[in-house]
């Protein structure tokens, strides 16, 4: 922490929200060297804190951007792939924009030259201050992303990182959060092994059979060195072996029960990104005991489309039941989260939330899907996700309540830091790196500065 | 207890659907004769057929009079229903399998329903020698991938030869090394057959490094198990008879091969499929004991396509092969009746030889005789019926039944239209509406 740091403040009779209990109308939170020191509607405001009046003033936690590139400079967000051929629901599908890693110069020719993998890659060791896209995400009033090296099949270990820091490794807050699976294909025929959807399938399934033949061979070799061949190093497979959790992109129902079963099948921790038809999808998923992400990039229809094109009925009817589908989860016990999909604008961000809480979603369980169900899903709900005694003060202050066309983000505070909010970037159509932000100071402004 | 036994008996009553009797038909059994009569249906299984049967009580009546039931139609080569068809960056790709992506919403499946279809062997592509494994599925519309399946049936593998796995050495048709397409062997049908044996080699030896392993667990050794591959695991299951080989072949010389490949391999080769110039060596074919599923009457699409001929079908039928008809397209699998109408003009089959071209005989290919392909007391109640012959070209379908469930009726179809158009274009003007009024700059714009 930077010595100017105030390291004690003190928000001082403001709405607080803590989302891991009710509501206080008047309550006050202590931070203290980037911990919420305490929470409650009677604390007594310490004589060392800066003091910041809550007066018309609502204090949640930080938001947490649950599937995101956020602090890896040059990557585009993480979409889903998937479609393909065939009839039916495919057609929304998003392109996949994301090519294999360039280290590969030879088309891979079967699984065991591992295509389109980098395993190994942990966000971890990839973020940093750099990345313009923070003061964006800070401005949309995130905190935290769980951020992810978004390329080839299995694209990386994805780490807890909070969105502001004196050094890169200030940001980590969990350095294992999972791995990434895209369906990224090397690109039709002739890119190399696997270019199809069932080829990337049978690839993934070769790789986990393979992680447990590798884990079995140097437990062996461990227990018997001698006379015994030792097993070779793979860092691949060492990649899929370290990540507590897989996640798998889903766009259409077809998707949701085709990797539930197939996560199934090959015993994974599967959480499930996408879901635009999470809609008509809870009763696979409620039977599955299944935790997704819900990404707030509705499909829409393309503004620049041909006006004469006829969409059939599903593809129709999911652009007008996308944004239902929080609400549907949530009725039916489906855990989720919801992300940003690279929405890099707070308006656009806000009125996305805004969309599924007018198709049924409470208030309530939006602000808890981008700031609790996050935490719980990676497992850091321990430190992250509410305003609790002893939790990382990651805090996100508003004049208004959240996702409301009006709302104002006063500040946000990451690591008991605070940040006030710049001027909105430009938009910039559907890209999510920004160009236009200007870089800010990292050390934060006196209140009346 | 007396409420538990109860409710169980409630909910049995409601589960056991009641019985359908289709009356008036005139019956196409295919394997039993043809008469005019009726078809009890119960639990999703035929019970009778006959030209006089005792309707029970409670049955649901279909009145088919003038109309003619006729067993579901097979088609033992069709790529509806699946995400992806082709993994063609490997001449081997045994590891992909059409399980994995299908699709059951793929409209095609609904349009081969009205095309009286109710069984399809949905294959892998043929951009590859050894290509991947192939489902055969019940059109089940409605239903989740996993319930398509047709549950006990033989699982396959798709296999093909000639100029699709030899084409320039890449399946995209680019010259060897055009662009950045790299070539892939092989580039000639000398190439295909070594791909085929040495996968088969391959094959063996990681037979023989499993079973050495279970001996070496069996004598009380501590082992680690082979690496799991699973592009050998399914030539594994061929060579031990669990997987059915259908392969994509055209000319006479490249069927042979194949069947020698197998021969010294010691496994079977199910079906050949499009098989243009079986008629030239349909004796090796029936001696094999290999199925054959052609075309009608569709040919010089491609050179290795030249020399077919519309009587093949019959030829190797009367040869003594079991021959089918497929479709190999979603469009053509909406009339393969039409399609197996045109072997009694070209080739003199009968009315029965030739619905066996689309029923019994890719049954027996894809070993589901027990299951469909007639109307047999015991058999799958599997039915289409159509309102006029299905060998006349005017027939149209009119109803049909899958496991004794109606999954297409041509008069529900047309009635629903209207109510589809209306909620369609509810659903266009809401989405137009709201483009118009977040456009960019729809606020600025002054009220008109």
């Amino acid at each position: 922490m930077n010595a100017a740091t105030p390291t004690v403040i003190a928000i001082h009779n403001a709405r607080v929200v803590p989302v891991s209990g009710p509501a206080l109308a008047r309550g006050t939170v202590i931070v203290r060297n980037g911990l919420i020191e305490a929470v409650g509607a009677d604390i007594r405001v310490p004589a060392d804190a800066w003091v910041i009046e809550g007066d018309g003033l609502t204090v949640y936690p930080g938001m947490i951007d649950a599937l995101s590139t956020f602090g890896i400079p040059d990557a585009a967000p993480v979409t889903t792939g998937g479609g393909g051929r065939g009839g039916g629901g495919g057609e929304q599908a998003v392109t996949q924009p994301i090519a294999p890693p360039p280290a590969t110069t030879l088309p891979a020719r079967g699984p065991e030259d591992r295509p389109s993998t980098t395993s190994w890659l942990k966000a971890a060791d990839l973020v940093k201050l750099t990345d313009r896209r923070l003061d964006a995400a800070r401005a949309e009033g995130f905190t935290t992303a769980v951020t992810f090296p978004p390329r080839g099949i299995f694209a990386g270990q994805g780490a807890v990182v909070d969105l502001a820091g004196e050094t890169s490794g200030d940001m980590v807050v969990a350095d294992s959060a999972g791995q990434l699976v895209t369906f990224a294909t090397a690109g039709g025929f002739g890119g190399g092994f696997p270019n199809s959807l069932m080829g990337v399938m049978a690839y993934i399934r070769q790789v986990y059979l393979d992680a447990e033949h590798y884990r079995d061979a140097k437990q062996f070799y461990a227990a018997h060195p001698r006379g015994v061949q030792r097993p070779e190093y793979d860092r691949a497979l060492e990649g899929v072996l370290a990540s507590p959790r897989v996640l798998f992109p889903a766009t259409r129902r077809i998707d949701v029960d085709r990797l539930l079963r197939f996560a199934n099948e090959l015993h994974l921790k599967a959480v499930l990104y996408g879901l635009p038809e999470g809609y008509r999808s809870a009763d696979l998923l409620k039977k599955a005991d299944a935790t997704v992400l819900v990404s707030l990039r509705w499909p829409e229809k393309a503004r620049d489309s041909d006006p004469d094109e006829m969409d059939n009925m599903r593809a129709l009817e999911v652009r007008d039941r996308a944004p239902s589908t929080p609400a549907v989860l949530a009725k039916n016990g489906v855990k989720f989260a919801l992300y940003s999909g690279g929405i890099d604008r707070r308006a656009d961000l806000f009125r996305a939330v805004k969309k599924a809480i007018d198709a049924g979603l409470a208030s309530e369980d939006a602000v808890r899907a981008m700031t609790l169900t996050p935490a719980e899903i990676y497992g850091v709900e321990d430190r992250l996700g509410s305003i609790e005694k002893g939790k990382i003060a990651n805090l996100l202050v508003t004049k208004g309540d959240l996702f409301q066309d009006r709302t104002e983000v006063k500040y946000v505070f990451v690591d008991g830091v605070k940040f006030e909010p710049v001027e909105e970037p430009p938009a910039t159509g559907r890209s999510g790196a920004t160009e236009a932000t200007p870089p800010t100071s990292e050390v934060p402004r006196g209140e009346n500065q | 207890m007396k409420p538990f036994l109860v409710t169980c008996a409630f909910a049995a009553s409601m589960l056991a659907a009641p019985p359908i009797v289709i009356q008036n038909a005139t019956v196409l059994t295919v394997t039993k004769g043809t008469f005019t009569g009726s078809i009890l249906i119960r639990d999703g299984k035929i019970v009778e057929a006959g030209e006089k049967i005792l309707v029970p009580a409670d049955a649901k009546i279909i009145d088919a009079t003038g109309q003619f039931a006729m067993p579901g139609i097979i088609d033992c080569h069709s790529h509806i229903a699946a995400d992806s068809i082709n993994e063609g960056s490997v001449s081997v790709s045994s590891m992909v399998g059409i399980e994995d992506v299908l699709n059951p919403e793929d409209i095609a499946i609904y349009r081969a329903l009205a095309g009286g279809v109710t069984v399809a062997n949905v294959l892998h592509g043929s951009a590859n020698s050894i290509g991947g494994k192939c489902t055969v599925i019940k059109l089940r519309w409605g239903k989740d991938a996993h319930d398509m399946i047709f549950e006990g049936s033989m699982p396959g593998i798709k296999f093909a030869l000639g100029e699709n796995p030899k084409r320039a050495g890449n399946p995209s048709g680019q010259r060897i090394g055009a662009g950045n397409v790299p070539p892939r062997y092989p580039a000639t049908r000398m190439g295909v057959e070594d791909v085929i044996r040495q996968a088969f080699t391959d094959a063996k030896a990681y037979q023989q490094s499993w079973k050495e392993y279970n001996e070496k667990v069996a004598a009380g050794e501590q082992a680690l198990p082979p690496r799991r591959d699973l592009k050998l695991e399914p030539l594994v299951e061929v060579l031990e008879g669990k997987r059915l080989v259908h392969s994509h072949c055209y000319r006479a010389d490249e069927i042979l091969m194949l069947l020698r490949v197998a021969d010294d391999f010691g496994f079977k080769i199910r079906t050949l499929q499009h098989v243009l110039e079986g008629y030239k060596v349909a004796k090796e074919i029936a001696a094999h004991g290999a199925g054959a599923s052609t075309f009608s009457d569709w040919w010089s699409y491609k050179v290795e396509a030249y020399d077919a001929i519309p009587f093949n079908a019959a030829i190797m039928t009367r040869k003594g092969v079991i021959v089918s008809l497929n479709s190999d397209s979603a469009e053509l699998m909406r009339h393969l009746n039409d399609e197996a109408a045109k072997t009694m003009k070209y080739g003199g089959l009968d009315e029965t030889e030739a619905l066996s071209l689309i029923t019994i005989n890719p049954a027996r290919q894809l070993m589901l005789d027990k299951r469909v392909g007639s109307i047999e007391p015991g058999k799958d109640a599997d039915i289409t019926i159509f309102d006029k012959h299905p060998l006349s070209n005017f027939a149209k379908v009119e109803k049909v039944f899958v496991d004794g469930q109606l999954y297409f009726d041509r008069n529900n179809d047309l009635a629903e239209r209207a109510a589809r158009e209306v909620e369609k274009k509810k659903m266009t003007d809401k989405e137009k509406e709201q483009q118009r009024r977040t456009a960019p700059g729809a606020q600025r714009r002054p009220a008109a």
